[in-house]
């Protein structure tokens, strides 16, 4: 039989013929993702140099300032000592900041969790999780420090406003992260247990639970690792406590760089541990699955 | 038949028992994590309609608030370029170590190793250090906020550009290879067309957490958004604090709308 | 002609991986690999262009020695020298017509290769390879829209356009469906005949190697241990490779 095309050569669209020697044969079509990354590019480097040029320096004298920030440095990594506080106070003051982390992360994981479950898509009606995951995405927009802040009005400064403070950002966090988990689970798992009659929470335990454990545990490592890294900027800026008040004592008030080499290297070391923990257990459960 | 049976009735015994113990052992920790800290839970929870109560009554923008906007605009758009820029600049330093640096693309051994050392370091340097220790060289300027978030940023990216060269770039690459191609063909051709959609959505997220982390660097350096903020509130003008943290949420969630309708165009 | 001589690799001290590989090729032939998985087949293949370098032996390509050659004249040989994956190995966001251009680079200036600028002659004879391969129409779409048997035509036509004397294809059909398996084999005979080029295939259906195949070389833990014409290929000398129990379930 023959084919449509031969059959009607005449009807044939032009465009769909290859010109046998076009001038210039092209690459590619203009499309919508190119665009948008050109425009993005070219935007994005033009705010930075009109920024870059327009950046107010208070005249101080760049290479001067280079030269400060090299013997800073030097001060910092090349002769910490523990300085007027001691080694003691340090250590204490850096555990208060990693049990901040710690409290703050569990907070943020139990009801994150069930902020989580009932802001999903698949498992619950529409309004509601819509209506959670509009406020989770306000709670988010607001920096942690602020958070902090407003809550040491409330409650008193010290490790109440810091820990209610992390808990709010670390919610709003993990709520996002595990919801975007449990969509990802597959439709007909969470129907399976339906039509077998089974009461919400029980299918939320039975299938979405053991389904999502391993990024559920991935997320909330990495959480804990932001929270350290908070729970320090806390301590800094509003004055809550823990190693990162001493860090912002020593760095702009007694302006002792050796004893801010001192705690640097200390942050370092546990922030580096939780990183390796992270890692650890990413790999574990990626080989598991 | 019997045997299995056992054994499922065992395992799932076993791993009730490892679930309870987990569960005990968290908790644990986080009771005693609160004694030690002098954090009471009840008092805690307590305290959020006390914080929103205050907030609803004292962040309320008042018709004089309203003059404060300007200014409150002005060091916003500040802290919005400063992000852009510090994020732009890491990533085209970022992209350059993570492609020396990476498992597949990398040049040597002890450069992975080097670039990984360098990447761990300034990322796990705190925030609070970069930029109390910058303040010192470089006073209460914009650069000092600028330089604190670009080596914070120089740390998070190149690990990020590494995990996406080495999750999206392996196999074409070493098509590329196979053709005879040469070490930067094979970047341009094989790599970077490659994971443009992923280096952008990383550079986008980037930008809207500098946005967030500028406020803390202002609070600490005297710049930017986090320096009026600061203001405001130690001087008890909360309707101007609280028409800042709107004006941030507001910013923020455009942000964070803008990139991901860019991701869905781009991916 | 490609002659394989006395190659051997170990990645780990006392564990030889391939040991005193040796054999002939001629221009127009089509040869399979087989084997258990793990044998040593990929390391075989990739040894050929030198994406792994091998410890001991020689790799003629026309006379001349493969593994002696530096960096600059390894560049030149392998672009004699295409290469076929099992995942494809395309640039997924780039068009069809560029990736296939990837050919070339091996034969272009770096500065020119890197921003890919082609002449119009490259583009016409990408253009014909798409024909020939059957993707004419798809030149100006993205890879990532392309079905698995399409691209690993892509695939195919990057390596022609490289005017090879060999094509290797690491498992070319591992990932496809029964129907686009077969019909990517019967390319590859049909090209390695019109073309007069080498091609080495490693596979896991012996079926489509007996088939297809002009060749068969048997590779068991890291040795060779049968190297014949194709139709010479028994139940036994599968028995041999596989182990007797595997024997009906492959050859069916």
């Amino acid at each position: 039989m023959i084919s449509k095309d031969e059959a009607q050569p005449i009807l044939r669209k032009p465009s769909l013929r290859p010109d046998p020697q076009p001038k210039r044969i092209k690459l590619h079509k203009s499309s919508g993702s190119q665009w948008m990354i050109n425009s993005v590019f070219i935007s994005l480097i033009l705010i930075t140099i009109y920024t870059l040029t327009h950046l107010n320096t208070e005249n101080v004298k760049l290479s001067d300032a280079f030269h400060g920030l090299g013997m800073t440095l030097n001060q910092i990594f090349f002769q910490p000592n523990a300085g007027s506080d001691g080694i003691v106070v340090l250590l204490q003051a850096l555990g208060s900041s990693v049990l901040l982390a710690i409290v703050t992360t569990i907070i943020g994981a139990v009801v994150g969790f069930v902020l989580a479950v009932l802001a999903s898509r698949n498992l619950t009606n529409a309004y509601l999780g819509a209506g959670i995951r509009s406020a989770m995405a306000i709670i988010r927009a607001i920096p942690t420090i602020l958070w902090a802040l407003i809550f040491s009005i409330a409650v008193g400064l010290g490790p109440a406003a810091a820990i209610m403070g992390l808990s709010f950002h670390s919610i709003a966090y993990l709520t996002k992260a595990y919801s975007e988990s449990i969509e990802e689970i597959d439709q007909s798992t969470i129907e399976a247990l339906k039509v077998t009659g089974c009461k919400f929470w029980v299918i939320v335990f039975q299938a979405v639970w053991p389904t999502i454990i391993p990024s559920l545990v991935s997320w909330t490592f990495i959480r804990l690792e932001i929270n350290f890294a908070n729970a320090i900027a806390v301590g800094a800026a509003a004055g809550a406590g823990g190693i990162g008040y001493q860090l912002f004592v020593a760095s702009g008030m007694s302006f002792d760089f050796h004893e801010v080499g001192m705690i640097v290297y200390m942050v370092i070391i546990v922030a580096m541990l939780l990183e390796f923990v992270a890692v650890k257990i990413r790999q574990h459960y990626l080989t598991t699955k | 038949m019997k045997q299995p049976k056992v054994n499922a009735a065992k395992f799932l015994g076993k791993k009730r028992m490892m679930q309870t113990a987990a569960i005990a052992i968290i908790g644990g920790i986080y009771f005693i994590s609160c004694l030690v800290l002098q954090f009471n839970t009840v008092e805690g929870i307590m305290s959020v309609p006390k914080a929103f109560t205050w907030l609803a009554v004292n962040f309320q923008p008042t018709p004089e608030s309203m003059s404060y906007l300007p200014q409150i605009g002005i060091k916003l758009l500040e802290t919005i370029l400063m992000a852009i820029a510090s994020v732009v600049v890491a990533a085209v330093i970022a992209i350059v170590f993570a492609i020396l640096g990476s498992k597949v693309t990398g040049i040597s051994k002890s450069m992975q190793i080097f670039v990984r050392g360098l990447a761990s370091f300034f990322r796990n340097i705190p925030l609070v250090a970069w930029a109390m220790i910058l303040l010192f060289s470089f006073k209460q300027s914009n650069f000092t906020g600028f330089l604190a978030l670009l080596f914070m940023t120089i740390g998070f990216l190149i690990r990020a550009f590494m995990e996406i060269i080495e999750d999206e770039a392996g196999e074409s690459m070493l098509a590329l290879e196979a053709t005879g191609a040469s070490y930067f063909q094979v970047i341009f051709q094989g790599v970077i067309s490659q994971i443009i959609p992923s280096l952008i959505s990383w550079i986008l997220y980037m930008i809207e957490n500098n946005v967030r982390d500028a406020t803390l660097v202002g609070i600490l350096t005297g710049t930017g958004i986090g320096f009026v903020f600061d203001l405001y509130y130690k001087s008890f003008r909360f309707d101007a604090a609280g028409m800042t943290v709107l004006a941030i949420i507001i910013v923020v969630i455009v942000l964070e709308l803008l990139s991901n309708q860019i991701r869905k165009v781009i991916l | 002609m490609l002659e394989v001589k006395n190659l051997a690799k170990s990645y780990q001290k006392d564990k030889p991986a391939l040991t005193d590989i040796s054999f002939k090729v001629d221009s127009g032939k089509f040869v399979a690999i087989i084997g258990p998985s793990g044998a040593g087949k990929t390391t075989i293949l990739r040894s050929l262009n030198q994406l792994i370098k091998d410890d001991d032996g020689q790799i003629l390509l026309d006379g001349e020695d493969i593994r002696a050659a530096n960096k600059a004249e390894l560049r030149k040989l392998r672009r004699q020298i295409g290469m076929i994956f099992q995942n494809y190995n395309l640039v997924e966001r780039l068009t069809v017509i560029e990736n296939v251009l990837h050919g070339r680079l091996g034969y272009k200036s770096t500065i020119s290769g890197m921003i890919g600028r082609y002449t119009e002659e490259e583009k016409r004879e990408a253009l014909e390879l798409l024909d020939k391969v059957g993707l004419s129409e798809f030149a100006l779409q993205r890879c990532s829209e392309l079905s698995g048997g399409q691209k690993q035509r892509v695939g195919i036509a990057r390596a022609l356009i490289q005017h090879p004397k060999v094509i290797l294809c690491d498992e070319p059909i591992a990932s496809l469906d029964p129907a686009s398996a077969q019909n990517v084999m019967k390319l590859l005979k049909d090209l390695t005949v019109e073309f007069n080029i080498i091609c080495i295939a490693n596979l896991h259906q012996i079926g489509l190697a007996k088939e297809h195949a002009d060749q068969i070389i048997g590779i068991r833990k890291g040795q060779m241990v049968y190297n014949d014409v194709s139709e010479n290929l028994s139940e036994d000398a599968i028995a041999d490779l596989y182990g007797t129990a595997a024997v009906k379930e492959l050859v069916e």
